[in-house]
């Protein structure tokens, strides 16, 4: 049990970073078949017309990762991997909403 | 060790059909999955389902788990029975799976040194994912945060050790919550000179006195006298990068909303700042202050619930 300290600049999952569909499957550790098909299916959204040509956003990384863990984990088949995807979204959303209007309305009383 | 009570982690009894043990391990997945679960502990009870669930789904598992007999109790200190042992037997689970799973499960369906057969490649290691809370003054500025993680490596015996490791880490300034940091390589170690996994951040804000982040943007109440809503005023306004002055145009009214553009989280675009206006009246608390409120009573005839038709 040894503790090692090193400084680490990571890589922000956000619109600036993409990855070709190669770096994807890599970084999902999944195989392309299954990529294609969240791609076919609408849960991922990359640019580019052709799987060669496509660029997946820092965004779709962790779509990307979400989705095929629920898969795995929850036994889902493909069309409700991307309504639980949507939806996971949306509440999200939702959260960071009634969070932001919650705290104004605090701060009324 | 401690022993394990799967049936007892999935809620079922030791008699659970093959369709029980499903359909119960579903239910837990569906609201303890780290992915998808609130609950505060969500990402430790998945493990101790899904170990439960590796074991109880698979006849041949379960046969051997069962094999134990039923007189142990949950955490009761457990040794593997000597001799032959169940580390004979074939069992074939994902070896990903396997070194996320407990000392327990180890004992008895290990057998993850080198194979036998001969069929040591290369592996790479898992993905870990860990929260990591900072403040909106990081997130704004950038910053370098310690964290400690513990890192399941598998030791030397094919038992999973945690490893515990310190990482000081860069914050870029633009950071926005629930957004992922990527480490690369710094995950599990892989096996049989295999890369190692990714370390993965999430970022989680504490919670500011009053700027609230929404993405990019911040929620900001401010307070104002009735007459710098009435009369129109310049009023200094707190944001992430200092004061600024914000002109309240006359006639404001509770409730309205100015944008102060490009003053959130940063980025390209910038996010913005949205100032909700609050009118907060004076105490009447001195005989001036009252007789100050009956004038203005006077002066504007005045009824706020018109719209009410009262």
């Amino acid at each position: 049990m040894n503790t090692t300290a090193s400084d680490l600049e990571g890589v922000v999952l956000d619109e600036r970073v993409t990855v070709t569909f190669t770096e994807l499957t890599q970084l999902c550790g999944s195989d392309a078949e299954v990529v294609r098909l969240l791609v076919a299916e609408g849960v991922l959204r990359p640019l580019g017309a052709r799987p060669e040509e496509w660029r997946f956003s820092g965004i779709e990384i962790r779509r990307a990762r979400r989705a095929l863990r629920l898969q795995r984990d929850l036994d889902l088949n493909l069309a409700g991997t991307a309504l639980a995807i949507d939806l996971l979204d949306e509440v999200e959303a939702l959260r960071a909403r009634i969070q932001a209007l919650e705290a104004l309305m605090e701060a009324t009383d | 060790m401690e022993y394990k009570d799967y049936y007892k982690t999935l809620g079922v009894s030791r008699d659970a059909s093959q369709d029980d043990i499903k359909r119960a391990f579903r239910k837990l997945a569906r609201k303890y999955h780290p992915d998808v679960s609130k609950e505060p502990n969500a990402e430790a009870r998945f493990k101790e389902v899904n170990e439960a669930n590796e074991v109880l789904h698979d006849p041949e598992k379960r046969a051997a788990y069962d094999a134990l007999g039923s007189g142990w109790q949950p955490g009761q200190d457990f040794r593997p029975p000597p001799g032959e042992g169940f580390r004979h037997q074939d069992f074939r689970f994902s070896e990903e799976d396997a070194s996320e799973f407990s000392d327990f499960f180890s004992s008895l369906f290990g057998g993850r040194g080198p194979s036998p057969r001969g069929e040591a490649r290369p592996r790479r290691g898992r993905d870990q994912t860990a929260r990591l809370r900072i403040r909106l003054e990081d997130a704004f500025q950038g910053a370098t945060r310690q964290l400690q993680i513990d890192v399941p490596e598998l030791g030397p015996n094919g038992r999973v050790v945690p490893h515990p490791r310190t990482l000081n880490v860069r914050i870029p300034a633009g950071v926005t919550q629930g957004q992922q940091i990527r480490l690369a390589g710094q995950g599990s170690a892989g096996r049989q000179g295999g890369p190692a996994g990714d370390l993965f951040l999430e970022i989680d804000f504490e919670p500011h006195p009053f700027l609230h982040p929404e993405g990019k943007n911040i929620h900001l109440n401010l307070p104002v006298s009735p007459w710098e809503a009435a009369l129109g005023a310049t009023v200094s306004v707190p944001t992430l990068g200092g004061a600024v002055s914000l002109k309240i145009p006359p006639g404001t009214q509770t409730g309205r909303r100015l944008r102060l553009k490009g003053r959130g989280l940063p980025g390209d675009p910038p996010g913005d700042a949205y100032v909700q206006i609050e009118i907060v009246t004076p105490p009447a608390d001195t005989e001036e202050g009252r007789e100050a409120y009956r004038r203005l009573a006077q002066a504007c005839a005045f009824n706020p619930r018109a719209k009410l038709g009262v």
